[in-house]
């Protein structure tokens, strides 16, 4: 069987989708969260590679490039973010997220 | 080809940002927090040479760096705004943050670098550029909102503005691998040529659904409704002086790609993205008029509040000609400049040195503080759309755009629109009774910042009548702008 442009699509897809149910239904823990968010720039730069793979085109490998660096400043700050939040409330469970409602 | 000499030109707004959030982050460095205010004050010099490089651009639409980078009348006229809404929130903050003992010098270099960010993002002509800017403002906000530490409601709002901030650029970036693989190319230029070449057969499923994601994405930013869950969070949780930025610059700026992306890269699509505009926009502003009603957080009341209003700018980009862009253009410019005074409101209303963020506990304002009290009533009438403010001018050119347009769908949208700023006027006016008829025994504190004094009364000015002299040059200068949108489409 070759593999081809659909396989990778169908992959990333399925990754994408298994992101963003993660942030959902996700109900314990905040570091899963940020997981699930690289799963999804993962399953972006699946996507974007198999493209310029396909297409013959750089640009995608270079987007893709902007994407990992990108990633990596954001998951950084995420990080940050909830070593404060801990410091303040004790826990990171999803469930305690819930100061303000409404 | 360009030379790089004029590439360079043309981003010079941008360095000169970049350049002065460096020059600052030293400066602070070396000097302590001590130095917020002295910060502050720079940056505000540094918006200022920034908006001198702005006008000095041609008016003409060039680009640069192959293409990434597009300047245009529309990107100056938004350039312009962005830096005006910076620069009042760098210094309207100070005394909060003293006052607070929150006076990181981290503070305006934050805004500077989210300002470079959103400057760009006016600027963008390329699904690259577009992602790279986004995330430069938007991971300055995330820190921006949690920016006061040791208060639990403030890092919440940061963790939760972060998280579903990370997804919608997921969303985002998934949409722009979609557009890039079906329509290949990532230029917005090149994408208006593949996509016009398919106007004939129906578009490519792959590109419709990359272009979905891509709305979807800068609809989290604007907070257009169902997108909208995080605004009413974030804006309770952070310090006021963040809420204020957040809800001035960052939205125009937003708007400003929202525009970008749809004319210059999807305008082959419009028939397509139209009903998804026009869908957010209603309700958009349903929600915007009816959640507010139960509100007691004044922050809150005004989270819901900006997304109506966001709702009202979209139905101007859903009709999509010169009039309605203008019109758009118009009502991001009162917009910011209500929301500020709004803020500023809010920052003035204080009782022992604590901010007052319940909304009954306003009772005799108009009695004790009658100036504060007359110049909130001003900017709440201006936001519901009282006619003879400049709120009602905003709102009166986007209805009248959506009316010449004609159609069912259109002036069934205009009509619910008029519909949900009656409702939504109701919340308004509940909190002008509570200023001008409850009473209270407890005093206010007296307002003692005269930076936000004069600002207050500068912006109430501008939504007063007296604003309309700025009303015609403000519309010769959106339907310059809104030319050069459209006209190269």
């Amino acid at each position: 069987m070759v593999i081809g442009l659909g396989h990778y699509l169908t992959v990333s897809a399925i990754l994408f989708v298994l992101g963003v149910l993660g942030i959902f239904l996700n109900r314990k823990n905040i570091i899963i969260i940020l997981m699930s968010i690289e799963l999804i720039l993962l399953a972006v730069n699946i996507n974007l590679v198999a493209f310029s793979s396909f297409l013959n085109d750089m640009a995608g490998q270079i987007f893709a490039m902007f994407v990992l660096t990108v990633a990596a400043g954001e998951a950084a700050i995420g990080l940050a973010i909830l070593v404060i939040y801990f410091r303040n409330r004790g826990s990171i469970a999803v469930d305690d997220v819930n100061m303000m409602k409404g | 080809m360009e030379s790089f000499g004029q590439n360079i030109f043309l981003v010079h707004p941008e360095i000169t940002l970049a350049v002065g959030a460096m020059l600052l982050l030293m400066i602070g460095v070396f000097r302590g927090d001590g130095a917020l205010k002295l910060l502050s004050w720079i940056a505000v010099a540094v918006y200022g040479v920034a908006a001198v490089f702005v006008t000095i651009l041609p008016a003409d639409r060039l680009t640069a760096f192959n293409d990434l980078f597009v300047t245009d009348g529309t990107a100056r006229f938004l350039k312009l705004v962005i830096y005006t809404a910076s620069a009042i929130s760098s210094v309207i903050a100070i005394a909060y943050l003293q006052r607070r003992n929150i006076n990181r010098f981290e503070y305006p270099i934050l805004i500077m670098l989210a300002t470079t960010g959103m400057s760009m993002m006016v600027s963008a002509n390329d699904l690259i550029t577009l992602y790279v800017s986004l995330e430069l403002q938007s991971l300055a906000l995330y820190v921006l909102a949690s920016i006061h530490r040791d208060n639990a409601k403030s890092t919440e709002a940061g963790l939760k503005y972060f998280v579903l901030g990370a997804l919608s650029s997921g969303l985002l970036l998934y949409g722009c691998s979609l557009v890039y693989g079906f329509a290949g190319t990532t230029n917005f230029e090149g994408l208006r040529t593949v996509l016009h070449a398919t106007l004939e057969q129906p578009p490519v499923i792959g590109v419709l659904f990359g272009m979905i994601f891509v709305i979807v994405g800068i609809a989290f930013k604007i907070s257009a409704v169902p997108f909208h869950m995080w605004t009413p969070d974030v804006y309770e949780g952070s310090p006021t002086p963040v809420t204020a930025f957040l809800a001035s610059a960052p939205k125009v700026a937003a708007m400003g790609l929202m525009l970008r992306v749809l004319f210059d890269a999807f305008g082959g699509l419009s028939e397509q993205w139209r009903q998804i505009i026009m869908i957010l926009s209603a309700l958009s502003m349903g929600l915007g008029a009816v959640a507010a009603l139960g509100q007691t957080d004044i922050k809150r009341l005004l989270a819901y509040s900006s997304i109506g209003h966001i709702g009202y700018a979209l139905i101007g980009v859903a009709v999509g000609n010169h009039e309605s862009i203008s019109a758009v253009l118009i009502y991001l410019v009162i917009y910011m400049f209500t929301t500020l005074a709004s803020f500023l409101c809010v920052l003035a209303m204080q009782r022992n040195g604590d901010q007052i963020e319940d909304m009954s506990e306003l009772g005799g304002l108009a009695v004790r503080q009658p100036k504060l009290a007359l110049a909130f009533t001003l900017i709440l009438f201006s936001l519901a759309g009282v006619p003879p403010l400049m709120g009602f001018w905003a709102k009166f050119y986007i209805f009248k755009s959506a009316i010449e347009f004609g159609g069912l769908p259109m002036t069934l949208l205009a009509v619910w629109g008029v519909l949900t700023s009656v409702i939504a006027t109701a919340y308004y006016l509940r909190i002008i009774k509570i200023m001008w008829f409850d009473k209270s025994s407890q005093d206010f504190d007296k307002p003692d910042y005269l930076v936000n004094d004069v600002l207050l009364t500068a912006t109430t000015l501008f939504v007063s009548p007296l604003g309309w002299i700025f009303l015609g040059p403000l519309q010769a200068a959106a339907m310059l702008a809104a030319r050069a949108l459209i006209g190269s489409a």
